[in-house]
């Protein structure tokens, strides 16, 4: 296999608060293919969107990474100069957020913000190329050119979506981070969404990690699946066998507490207690107050990433 | 089972407010949005009927019409042969111990300064039911029965102290403290948490037996309306484009709307991923609503006629109703 794009080793993430220290990420190691698309999913809280603006060094101070590094094509990303930085954004990775009204500048028309992309990263390029450049990528997101001389309000949830996705391709990153990216839209047009990032996908040989609590849409989409809780990873495995055999109490748990529109189901699993407290997290497992087959050694030590049955997974039953 | 609630032709519009000088010089019309546009149904005692529709679809202005929280552009509610619409304030809000709702945000929906026990408490306060004891007494056997434990602890905390699930829980016993036997539930669970939802839905399905409670189910999610209702009503730009049983409606769906929904469902099953064409672009706004079906700009089977005249609802089977052209 070709060496990975991205390889994250053993990341720590702190947010120092009044009251002590939250954990949001910690000894997170994960690899991503070229081409592929990664699930992270977990819950509010778990670190997952913490986790993907690492990736473009975005973490907002006082929050800090305290170990570990993200190395894109070997290099590693936590020692690139601010400089340096600006031109990763973009052309080497780019995000998309949850809520594009937010992302998009209201005073700015479409063609103007895509235009002020451009030209930051490339200088040369002349008004003309990009105004094509940008015409054929909206081209691409199934939006009439026309819609480029119109301001944010004027376009709906979906158009706006696409836009933000457009700014993140324009400069032909190789990895898209896109953080709950659907959770605005309504459920046609997320479904419309999922198939233009396919088509993207196959069209630009994108590599995308999606951020989500939406399992469905994982499963629509993913080729891998990360699984976190509490800031740690529990499980990773492909797609087919985290949904067909998920091992993980936790990753079994978050599957089946949701209802599924193709089964009949009489009961939902459900996972009572709360999410853990990060400034002060349990010992020991972070499943273990809520899991289901909890042993005594889950609320001692932390259980080690371990390759099991083809993927990777952290929990004392699979050792 | 007797009927218990009954809504027939229900229509609310929304004046756009336009400036003034555009109405008195112009003599510009003024602009309506159609919120909720000629919607009939009933609900049986005991049964839960799932509205559910994408955002804009009216259906959480329906669940408000039928408390009187809005008033009603024109159509008629009764609730056990009651005529709700005419009757004066003063007896609704008798009534409204009878009828509850509960909303989306449990933090919106709670005061930041009330306690916990004094919230719950007080719907009681306002219908004047039972003494200062007596309340005090209901709360906590209420708050015991809905998982709120230690009662007597959480009694005495405040929303902000409390976690996503118990909020939506307290809510929740705040709607049942005057023994109603009717909730408008509008989306009670789209903001929590994905492992509080299970918790959320299995304790509504626990409390409808236990409370013999009827609902009104509002949703966006039509794989949590499966779970839980006997019949769902599919809205589409303020009007209901088809309603049927639960098995009817997901196992034999009619309406080209019903069918677009169901397969953008996400499945968590990779193997099972969608191949359908979805409807193009997005829903129009309600101010200029399409003419005729208000589905047909997005609609794949879209004919000449559908843009002209309004479908009628048509039984397609016992009980199972559409409003298409193609079922005539």
């Amino acid at each position: 296999m070709n060496k990975p794009i991205l390889e994250i080793n053993n990341l720590y993430i702190d947010y120092p608060i009044s009251i002590g220290t939250v954990h949001a990420v910690e000894d997170v190691s994960l690899i991503l293919n070229r081409g592929e698309v990664l699930g992270l999913v977990g819950e509010s809280g778990c670190g997952k969107s913490t986790l993907g603006l690492s990736l473009l060094k975005l973490i907002r101070p006082p929050g800090k990474v305290s170990g570990g590094e993200i190395l894109y094509k070997g290099k590693d990303v936590l020692k690139m100069s601010g400089s340096e930085m600006l031109n990763f954004r973009g052309q080497n990775i780019a995000m998309v957020f949850q809520n594009p009204l937010t992302s998009l500048n209201p005073l700015f028309k479409v063609k103007d913000q895509f235009l002020e992309t451009i030209h930051y990263h490339k200088p040369e390029i002349k008004q003309e190329e990009a105004i094509r450049m940008s015409e054929n990528i909206l081209e691409d997101l199934g939006i009439d050119k026309e819609r480029m001389h119109e301001y944010p309000h004027k376009l709906s949830g979906g158009m706006r979506q696409r836009i933000m996705i457009g700014l993140g391709l324009i400069m032909q990153p190789d990895i898209l981070v896109a953080d709950e990216p659907t959770t605005s839209l309504d459920v046609i047009v997320e479904a419309g969404f999922i198939d233009l990032l396919n088509r993207l996908r196959k069209r630009f040989n994108l590599t995308i990690i999606l951020i989500t609590h939406n399992l469905g849409l994982v499963a629509e989409i993913a080729d891998r699946v990360a699984v976190m809780y509490g800031g740690r990873i529990m499980e990773i495995g492909s797609a087919d066998n985290i949904f067909s055999d998920p091992l993980h109490p936790y990753t079994f748990g978050l599957i089946n507490c949701i209802p599924n529109i193709e089964l009949e189901q009489k009961e939902l699993i459900t996972m009572p207690g709360n999410p853990p407290d990060l400034v002060n997290p349990p010992d020991g497992c972070r499943f273990a107050p809520r899991c289901p087959r909890v042993m005594d050694i889950c609320k001692k030590e932390v259980p080690e990433v371990r390759m099991y049955k083809g993927r990777k997974i952290a929990c004392r039953l699979y050792e | 089972m007797p009927e218990l609630l009954k809504v027939t032709n229900l229509t609310k519009n929304f004046p756009v407010e336009k400036n003034i000088l555009d109405v008195l010089l112009a003599g510009r019309k003024r602009n309506f949005i159609h919120a909720v546009d000629d919607v009939s149904f009933s609900i049986r005692e005991g049964e839960v009927l799932g509205l559910a529709g994408e955002s804009g679809s009216g259906k959480s202005t329906t669940g408000r019409l039928i408390l009187r929280l809005l008033e009603p552009t024109g159509g008629s509610v009764y609730y056990r042969g009651k005529d709700m619409i005419s009757i004066r304030r003063k007896e609704m809000e008798a009534l409204r111990s009878k009828i509850q709702i509960v909303f989306q945000d449990p933090n919106s929906s709670l005061s930041p300064r009330m306690s916990v026990g004094e919230a719950i408490e007080h719907p009681l306060k306002i219908h004047n039911m039972g003494t200062k004891g007596e309340r005090k007494e209901k709360v906590l056997d209420l708050m015991e029965k809905i998982g709120l434990t230690p009662a007597s602890f959480l009694y005495r905390k405040y929303p902000h102290q409390l976690s996503g699930g118990q909020s939506q829980r307290v809510v929740l016993a705040r709607a049942l403290i005057t023994s109603p036997d009717f909730i408008v539930a509008d989306e009670p669970i789209a903001m929590a948490d994905v492992s509080v939802r299970a918790l959320i839905l299995e304790l509504m399905k626990k409390l409808k037996a236990e409370f013999n409670l009827t609902y009104l189910f509002i949703t966006h999610d039509l794989a949590t309306a499966k779970y839980l209702c006997d019949r769902v009503a599919i809205m589409y730009l303020g009007r209901i484009v088809e309603i049927g049983t639960k098995d009817e409606l997901f196992g034999n769906p009619h309406h080209p709307y019903t069918k677009a929904l169901l397969a953008a469902v996400p499945v968590p099953d990779p193997k099972r991923r969608r191949i359908e064409e979805m409807p193009k672009g997005e829903i129009p706004s309600a101010m200029e609503p399409p003419s005729g079906c208000h589905f047909h700009p997005r609609c794949l089977r879209a004919m000449l006629k559908c843009s002209k005249k309004k479908p009628g609802m048509r039984e397609v089977s016992p009980g199972h109703f559409s409003a298409c052209f193609l079922d005539e």
